[in-house]
């Protein structure tokens, strides 16, 4: 238990202490927000679809937490390369905990980031339609926290099998951007293609961002127990091949 | 304390550590030399249940590194060649949290964490981030963390690279005396040959993985017919230079170390 919770505060106080990655990482999704929103933002209602500001912001804090979380994950081949992973690989204490210690820490940050890109998203216009939010604020929280999870556990398992930096691009090309790109977190669900239909299925982050629009805008593709489910089970599944992959690792 | 028996570590078709054999007692400390690239740090990473060995055995305080990683992990303390602190932390931090994941965050822990870092004069920068300390400092800290837990054996791999002569001194008269008060068994590498025969009650040479000389400072000497232990050092191992190959990310490791004022 106090494995976890050192490991996890360690992620935390990395996290509070990088001021400017906290302030870098919330560039790109206010970007989004403006170019899309207000860019696409037109022709979205002509096409009959609505307010799309209010459909994109649940997908951009999607965004924001898979790459911050994604990152969490793989920074651990900092670690490997600059040292402090072989002080806790000899540490007479379980792997599994250092990894799952490790991995909340890394999902609590991605979570907080969420949440400061779903705060800024009022100062360019987001309403939440409806009138006592409070509950629909946390449901949207523990999505945002199942997708954090499910991502920092695969870029630990990731980073378990890397032991330098080459392989790091790789990762940004092919799984972060078509991971965000696929999901629907910039698009609607319905009315697709077949094989993008299909694609977009597989997408983990298409059931965390569909939760995330039921919880804060009331309107998704699947059920929010559906999504919950998915993103549940997707969860225990990269923790136990997560931490697998760590307990593998030899220094 | 330490028994090795023909052990064998492979990388490939590579022979890193060949057929070696060697014994620690309790409460001794044991220089284990060679030139780069010896297959020292593989050595120990294999003691210290960090790497499998490829065949041989191991028995670290009674209890086999491949079988019994919890207990053996448990018996030692351990100065990595490289670095491995958190930077992004505080000194006090790093001390803290190895309390932690030690067991050892009781009672007493902020007394033991005060006098260690004391010793290693870092208490009044307790509270600076480790990226901001001189490479001298964070082996300082990085010598604290390892006594913090009261191991009963503690491995030390070149620790006393990137120290000044002031520190490397009290640095080996602290160790003497953790050795004596605490029954510390010390098992250490380093490439300072006057540091070992001063230190060191027995050492081992190894040389391309294999041990090519064992015993006092004194019989090494005698055995080569030399006056101090660098000359019998070089008669044993030849004045060849070693051709280190370094994996990829060593050699990212080794520019980076480079860049930032290096310790090697
Ligand atoms: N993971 C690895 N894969 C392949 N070869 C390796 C690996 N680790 C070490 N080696 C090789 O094994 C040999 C022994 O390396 P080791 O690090 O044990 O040497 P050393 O005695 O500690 O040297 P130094 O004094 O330079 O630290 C070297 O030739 C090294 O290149
Ligand atoms: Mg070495």
């Amino acid at each position: 238990m106090s494995t976890i919770y050192i490991m996890w505060l360690r992620q935390v106080k990395r996290y509070l202490r990088s001021r400017s990655r906290i302030i870098g990482a919330l560039g790109q999704p206010i970007l989004y927000l403006l170019a899309l929103g207000y860019g696409l933002g037109q022709v979205f209602a002509r096409a009959g679809q609505g307010n799309y500001m209010e459909f994109l912001v649940p997908g951009v804090i999607g965004m924001s937490v898979l790459f911050t979380s994604m990152f969490n994950g793989v920074e651990m081949i900092w670690d490997r390369q600059f040292g402090f992973l072989k002080e806790t690989m000899v540490a007479p204490v379980s792997r599994f905990n250092i990894m799952l210690g490790r991995v909340l820490g890394g999902a609590t940050v991605a979570t907080f980031q969420g949440l400061i890109v779903f705060i800024l998203s009022f100062g360019v216009g987001f309403r939440m339609p409806m009138s006592h939010p409070a509950g629909y604020v946390l449901s949207g929280v523990f999505f945002m926290f199942l997708m954090a999870l499910f991502f920092t556990a695969l870029g630990t398992g990731i980073a378990s099998l890397l032991t330098d930096f080459q392989g790091f691009q790789l990762i940004m090309s092919f799984v972060v951007m078509p991971t965000y790109f696929l999901s629907g977190a910039i698009f609607p669900l319905d009315h697709l293609p077949s094989l993008m239909s299909y694609i977009t299925r597989i997408d983990p982050l298409t059931y965390g961002v569909d939760g995330l629009r039921g919880s804060l805008i009331l309107s998704n593709h699947f059920s929010l127990g559906l999504d919950f489910l998915i993103m549940a089970a997707l969860c225990l599944l990269m923790l136990s091949v997560g931490s697998y992959l760590f307990s593998q690792i030899e220094v | 304390m330490i028994t090795v028996s023909n052990l064998v570590k492979k990388f490939g078709d590579f022979i890193a550590v060949d057929n070696i054999s060697f014994d620690v007692k309790k409460g001794e400390i044991f220089a284990f030399l060679g030139p780069n690239g010896a297959g020292k740090s593989t050595t120990i990473k294999m003691l210290t249940t960090l790497l499998h060995p490829t065949s041989g055995s191991v028995d670290i305080n009674g209890h086999d590194p491949v079988r019994h990683q919890h207990e053996v992990r448990q018996s030692f303390g351990i100065v990595f060649q490289d670095p491995s602190l958190d930077d992004e932390l505080t000194a006090y931090e790093n001390m803290y949290f190895h309390a932690v994941l030690y067991k050892a965050a009781g009672a007493g822990v902020k007394q033991r964490i005060h006098e260690l870092l004391d010793f290693v004069e870092l208490w009044d920068k307790r509270d600076v981030l480790v990226k901001n300390f001189s490479g001298g400092m964070k082996r300082r800290l990085e010598i604290a963390r390892s006594f913090l837990h009261h191991p009963k054996i503690i491995f030390l791999d070149e620790p006393t690279i990137g120290l000044d002569p002031q520190t490397r001194n009290s640095m080996w008269s602290y160790i003497r005396e953790l050795n004596q008060r605490e029954q510390t068994t010390v098992f250490f590498t380093t490439h300072y040959m006057e540091e070992a025969e001063r230190v060191a009650q027995r050492i081992a040479v190894i040389d391309h993985g294999k041990i090519i000389a064992r015993g006092t400072a004194e019989e090494l000497k005698r055995q080569t017919n030399t006056a101090n232990l660098e000359d019998a050092f070089l008669q044993l191992t030849g004045r060849a230079m070693r051709e280190e190959e370094a994996s990829g990310a060593d050699r990212l490791r080794g520019a980076f170390m480079r860049r930032r004022g290096g310790t090697r």
